[in-house]
């Protein structure tokens, strides 16, 4: 013992490295996992098989034979197929997710800041909107606004009328319906050159501001460009919209209409959220120390200015974290559309086609992955964001 | 410590492995009689709460034409209609239950068609109620037609034939239509009766049972037409000849029951008839049971404990239920109806 001693450390065996050790483990642990992830799916596939339970995707192609009640895009139970109604139910849950989340921002950035009031009123009656919602299930109160919306309607027979031909009945707002004339593009082009032009100045007037300090409005700009370029492509080619209006015809309305289901997922969705959101913003801008305002009206801005140029910007840093879960978690919720009888991905999709296909094991996972998709893009898209508003330390 | 949990993750991971094995070594072809003895009871997939075919009563006995059907079969095995377990199944999930075995049967008030049994691998035993799909609507509305539909909203179940038949009707007519799918019936009945739609759409059985819920229940009206065939039955997996023959001569014996006039009262005494036909029915003459895999009394067992399918029905649908259904179609062939059941010899 004494005489092999070496000061030096030599390698030691293989198996008494630690770090040879270390990865032999892991190596094992990955193979046990692939080779049970291996053998469930291989298992899964042989019992499908055995059952007749189909386990490819001939079915995507092969005519739906069932209708939608609101399509993005055309459909017909005569000739479209399933991956057409795939593609309705993905844009239908698409809208209502978009509109949602813009609606529960807004409404939950109103309350949020609302609730940090100097007005008792104001404060308090935010803070019962934030308790009362946040703290009753998501599902009853989506059945509380589709029931309370249809209940509350008239049948379309007696129709409540709004002037500009726009009718509300228990099957929904009947608008007249838009049709395109023939100078439309021209118009369209216009008013597009007209806020591509405002967005140039804005751009131009920040660097302005930024060298010299002196501050420039677009909204002029952008108001005097429409009246010039959109309203002399009116002038020049005629109304580029033309609107039938809505008449009794039968059972309902003809014209374009906007269904119930819908309105009453996108109020229930966007309400829930925004209770949510609403906590979030107040504790935002609650983080923002007490001096940034101070400082703000110090060097003489308004309350308004102060919020806007320097407590919310602040405040957002801190904001958008969590409020990127609460856009995953309503993008999810909207799949409980499907009680209130919204045609969304998980109506049509898992519900009408899987039963008509029996292909359960494929139209799931398809369903699971958009879901997976949507939401990934969306928090990217958020951490993108948060990356560009975080704080750039020099 | 390190080694030896990893050793025990290994273990379990075995232990999966195996259970998977198991799984997979449990093929549809084996035997579902030995199974549902083994078991001591028979596990029947029924609908989740459907009036006349399965429901649970306000003692919680589940009643209905479907139910009776099981304890038929129970009665048959086991000479004990209550040794079932009824599995409620949602319009979704019910072949999915029967292909991957939860249920040895299906009495769900299931419409037998081409793709069901080809593609599904299921099988068909009969028909123990001969329905269609029709329409609830509001009196009020002053429609006596189908034909005059066009325009409406219409409420459905979503994922059942109901919607293809719907499309397919308002198609062939050229007429137009909005459909409002719900995940259950329920939702699509709330929806209504709150007078989301003009008209309701399911099988006419159905339509009188949800008519019986309605606050009003004469404010509605069933319309006379009827837009599709569906031959409700039970159903089977594919690849136990034996089991498919047991449950389709459930059905059988019901009927030839009730052609030969042999009733849940009068069954006993019957047994002692001097009819050839009655002595192969009740297992007096010959050994039928046997090749079913079951005692040669095996339907007199059925008829003692749930009655021929005549009782069956009028208990559960028609004159001496709340539905008060018209036999209609489902009277025995020699009475005007198609209910025909081959003989027993």
């Amino acid at each position: 013992m004494a005489e092999g001693y070496k000061l030096s450390p030599t390698r030691p065996a293989p198996w008494n490295d630690p770090r040879w050790r270390g990865a032999l483990w892991q190596i094992l642990t990955l193979a046990l996992i692939v080779w049970l992830a291996w053998h469930a799916v291989d298992n899964a596939i042989v019992n499908m098989r055995a059952r007749n339970i189909p386990t490819d995707f001939s079915f995507w192609n092969q005519p739906a034979g069932f209708d939608i009640s609101q399509t993005l895009v055309s459909f017909s139970s005569a000739s479209s197929t399933y991956g057409r109604a795939f593609l309705v139910g993905l844009l239908n849950t698409l809208v209502v997710a978009v509109l949602s989340i813009a609606v529960a921002t807004i409404i939950g950035f109103i309350i949020g800041i609302a609730r940090l009031s100097d007005n008792w009123i104001v404060a308090r009656l935010a803070g019962v909107y934030v308790e009362v919602i946040r703290n009753t299930p998501l599902l009853l109160q989506l059945l509380f606004w589709y029931n309370a919306v249809l209940k509350a309607m008239p049948g379309p027979r007696e129709s409540i009328s709004f002037p500009g031909g726009i009718f509300l009945n228990n099957r929904g707002l009947v608008l007249p319906e838009p049709q395109l004339a023939p100078g439309f593009e021209w118009v369209a082009g216009g008013v597009l050159l007209a806020l591509l032009g405002a967005l140039i100045f804005k751009v131009w007037a920040s660097r302005k501001q930024g060298t010299t300090g002196a501050r420039y409005h677009a909204w002029p700009v952008l108001i005097g460009l429409l009246i010039v370029l959109a309203g002399g492509a009116v002038f020049w080619q005629g109304t580029p919209v033309t609107f039938t209006l809505p008449e009794l015809r039968g059972f309902n309305f003809t014209g374009a209409r906007i269904n119930p289901e819908f309105v009453a997922l996108v109020l229930g969705l966007s309400l829930y959220a925004a209770a949510f959101i609403a906590e979030i913003v107040r504790a935002g801008v609650s983080a923002v120390p007490r001096g940034q305002t101070e400082a703000g009206e110090a060097i003489g801005l308004s309350r308004g200015d102060v919020l806007r140029l320097v407590v919310i910007p602040q405040a957002l840093r801190i904001i958008v974290p969590p409020l990127t879960n609460q856009y995953l978690n309503l993008i999810k919720n909207s799949s409980l559309g499907v009680f209130i009888g919204y045609p969304d991905l998980v109506q049509i999709f898992m519900g009408t086609v899987l039963n008509q296909t029996g292909a359960a094991v494929q139209i799931v996972s398809i369903t699971m992955a958009v879901y997976l998709v949507i939401s990934l893009v969306t928090s990217l898209a958020m951490n993108l964001y948060a990356r560009r508003i975080a704080l750039k330390e020099r | 410590m390190f080694v030896r949990a990893i050793l025990i993750a290994a273990a379990a991971g075995a232990a999966l492995a195996a259970q998977i094995g198991a799984v997979q070594a449990q093929a549809p072809g084996s035997k579902t009689l030995e199974q549902v003895k083994a078991r001591g009871f028979l596990s029947c997939g029924t609908g989740p709460g459907v009036v006349g075919f399965s429901m649970p009563d306000d003692k919680g006995v589940w009643t209905g034409l479907d139910v009776d059907f099981c304890r038929g079969i129970a009665a048959a095995i086991f000479n004990d209609p209550e040794k079932v377990k009824f599995v409620p199944l949602t319009a979704k999930d019910r072949f999915t239950a029967l292909q991957s075995g939860e249920v040895d049967v299906l009495a769900r008030n299931g419409t037998w068609t081409l793709s069901r049994e080809a593609e599904l691998g299921l099988l068909w035993v009969g028909v123990n109620y001969y329905d269609g799909q029709g329409f609830l609507v509001r009196k009020k509305l002053n429609v006596n037609s189908a034909l005059e539909l066009s325009g409406a909203s219409i409420c459905v179940q979503q994922g059942t034939t109901t919607e293809l038949n719907l499309a397919d009707f308002f198609r062939s007519n050229n007429m137009k239509y909005e459909v409002v799918a719900f995940a259950t019936s329920n939702e699509a009945v709330k929806a209504y009766d709150s007078g989301r739609c003009d008209a309701f759409t399911t099988d006419v059985s159905g339509l009188y049972a949800e008519k019986l819920k309605m606050a009003n229940a004469d404010e509605h009206m069933v319309l006379p037409q009827i837009i599709s065939k569906e031959p409700l039955g039970p159903a089977v997996r594919q690849g136990d000849d034996q089991w498919f023959n047991l449950v389709k001569w459930t059905n059988f014996a019901m009927l030839n029951a009730e052609e030969l006039g042999v009733t849940k009262a009068n069954v006993d005494e019957r047994a002692k008839s001097n009819n050839p036909e009655i002595k192969r029915l009740l297992g007096t003459e010959g050994d039928f049971g046997k090749a079913l895999g079951l005692s040669g009394d095996w339907a007199a067992r059925i008829i003692r404990h749930v009655g021929n399918y005549g009782e069956v029905f009028s208990r559960n649908l028609g004159e001496n239920s709340r539905l008060k259904i018209e036999r209609g179609y489902n009277r025995l062939w020699n009475k005007g109806g198609i209910q025909y059941a081959p003989p027993i010899r």
